[in-house]
């Protein structure tokens, strides 16, 4: 079940939420609508399950317009920041709501409540209140609520974004697991762009109401079509009119025509990998990310004077320019395509 | 020596707290038991089984029967609008339900008597369709919604506005129509701000003295609901009797406020 949104535009009063997105997300697969706050990401996704009415613009869903449809008649599985769980009911009950609105019988619903249960390991706690769950329980439950109807597509509204750094993980995994063994059509909003790439086979980068980008996580990372998915998808360094990963910026000690120099300000250890902050002699600040063993064979210490040689500088004001080894012409340039998810998973 | 000295003023604040409430409300409603059954249970018993006592509690008990369920109704239909359908007017709507609480009773008799009299906008038009609205029960039971109108919609707003509006949502995206989110997930979610409302209501319309003294005419065995008729007891010098029927309203009302706390206890268990 492909869904489309075309030409989806929606205003909350003077603020533009959405200004004529459209986007195509391919039967099966698992995309990530990731954008700051404010960007319209949510609301694309509300607006996907009815839950929103554009002002303009058509939703899809398997080829049909689903605009003017209900929410209760799409078909949709949705899952909300912070669960939406029914408090006055069990989780049997939570998960059991949506099989008794369409009047499933008691046996029925009893094996495809333990069956979801157990899909999500909660199923020891099924007489239990949600207010008797941890977070990320009470998450899961959530989903199995969502799932337990089968729904055409799954809908996530940032799943995750109230759960502490652990459990976010381990349910990330669970998710991207989950939908491999499901392969129902799924969408999911967050801000988190480590997380996007992690779970999600296909992004849709937002911004300010619009798409800046669409494509994998490769794509993204390697062939942003502007600054801003540049500097939103992973770390920058913004070095006169270019812009280089910190990853790419190679720290000698030995100057040579590509080299700049710079002073090191300060060293962060983070587990394996070093940061290191520089200030330029024009003033500007920039950081190279160094694993441990390229730090102890330099042996950094703070004051010193180095060289950087900036590999793989983007410019997205004209043509890319290369200031080092490596070219970083892009792929697929920036056009009037962009909104397309083009790989399929 | 600083827990000392907040032990003492915690204890302190505790009596001063206990005290007050002691001498402001305990005290009198001791003194009417006490009146009550000075001179045994016969004479109360007597004058609250007379034919005027029991229509007069009768009366009560329909006007509770009346009143209750149609501010309950229009309560949570109101506090709805108000909360999940906010439009230009709801703060005036808002601003309205208020009346009630800031009008005098006895204004809100007056203007009911107004209004349905002989000479009012509403009075001749009835009158010719042979309904009759003052002195007796459909005045009374007008009166008695007036004045009780705010509690539902006061005790439910907060508590719609709390469980805010992603359960519902969620519903929706399970199938649910608005019938069925309203009454699977809304209401059992509101249920105790509604039941508090109901209470209070109850109590009010139980309680209700100045509108409905007015527009009932205050006809022994006819129109008299019980503090009317304990008004008319202490006015004739029957002690006994007005006692009698102060304690079976003071019962009445301790018994709706038990009622909700045995219902809620059951929900917790």
């Amino acid at each position: 079940m492909g869904i489309s949104v075309e030409g989806a535009s929606k205003s909350f009063g003077d603020f533009q939420a959405l200004n004529d997105v459209s986007i195509e997300v391919p039967n099966g697969s698992l995309t990530a609508l990731l954008g700051p706050s404010g960007s319209g990401k949510s609301t694309l996704l509300r607006a996907i399950a009815g839950l929103e009415t554009l002002d303009a613009g058509r939703v899809m869903i398997d080829d049909e317009d689903v605009s003017k449809k209900p929410t209760q008649k799409r078909e949709v599985g949705f899952v909300f920041q912070h669960y939406a769980a029914f408090k006055h009911m069990t989780v049997f009950e939570n998960v059991g709501f949506g099989l008794k609105i369409r009047k499933w019988d008691k046996a029925k619903i009893s094996a495809r409540v333990h069956e979801l249960l157990q899909l999500v390991q909660l199923d020891g706690l099924a007489d239990r209140y949600p207010s008797q769950l941890s977070g990320g329980q009470r998450q899961r439950m959530a989903l199995a609520r969502a799932l337990a109807v089968e729904p055409q597509v799954l809908l996530l509204d940032e799943p995750f974004g109230a759960l502490d750094a652990k459990v976010r993980k381990d349910l990330r995994t669970w998710l991207r697991n989950l939908h491999e063994e499901m392969h129902v059509t799924t969408i999911f909003v967050t801000h988190d762009q480590e997380e996007a790439m992690d779970v999600a086979g296909q992004l849709v980068v937002m911004n300010e109401g619009r798409v800046e980008q669409s494509g994998s996580a490769d794509d993204l990372y390697d062939h942003p079509a502007n600054e801003f998915v540049m500097s939103f998808v992973g770390e920058v360094n913004r070095l006169g009119d270019g812009f280089v990963r910190p990853h790419d910026m190679d720290v000698v000690l030995d100057p040579d025509e590509n080299t700049e120099e710079a002073m090191v300000q300060r060293i962060v250890a983070l587990g394996f990998e070093i940061r290191v902050e520089f200030v330029l002699a024009d003033g500007t600040e920039v950081w190279a990310q160094l694993t441990r063993a390229e730090l102890q064979k330099l042996e950094l210490r703070q004051g010193q004077i180095v060289y950087l040689r900036p590999g793989k500088t983007k410019s997205f004001s004209g043509e890319p320019s290369s200031n080092g080894s490596g070219a970083s012409t892009p792929r697929r340039p920036p056009d009037g395509d962009d909104a397309e998810v083009s790989a399929a998973v | 020596m600083r827990p000392a000295s907040g032990r003492h003023s915690r204890w302190g604040l505790r009596a001063l707290g206990l005290g007050y409430l002691a001498l402001l409300l305990l005290a009198p409603l001791v003194t009417i038991f006490y009146k009550t059954f000075e001179h045994g249970l016969a004479p109360p018993l007597e004058a609250i089984t007379s034919p005027d006592g029991l229509h007069a509690l009768k009366l009560s008990l329909l006007m509770v029967a009346i009143a209750v369920p149609l501010n309950t109704i229009f309560g949570v239909g109101c506090a709805l609008l108000l909360v999940r359908h906010r439009r230009r007017g709801s703060a005036l709507i808002d601003a309205v339900i208020n009346l009630p609480f800031a009008i005098s009773p006895v204004v809100i008799g007056l203007s009911l008597f107004l209004l349905y009299g002989t000479k009012g906008w509403f009075g001749p038009g009835l009158d010719e369709a042979g309904i009759k609205v003052l002195f007796s029960v459909p005045g009374m039971v007008l009166a008695s919604i007036f004045v009780s109108l705010p509690f539902v919609v006061r005790e439910t707003v907060p508590v719609l506005q709390e469980i805010g509006t992603e359960q519902e949502q969620a519903a929706s995206t399970l199938g649910a129509n608005a019938w069925q989110t309203f009454w699977r997930i809304t209401l059992p979610a509101i249920r105790w701000g509604v039941a508090y409302g109901v209470v209070l209501t109850t109590a009010r319309v139980l309680g209700e003295f100045g509108a409905v003294s007015i527009v009932s005419g205050q006809i022994s065995g006819e129109t008299e609901t019980l503090p009317l008729f304990v008004e008319k007891q202490f006015q004739n010098f029957n002690q006994a009797g007005a006692f009698g029927a102060s304690v079976v309203l003071a019962l009445l009302a301790l018994a709706t406020l038990l009622a909700m706390n045995v219902l809620k206890r059951k929900e917790d268990a």
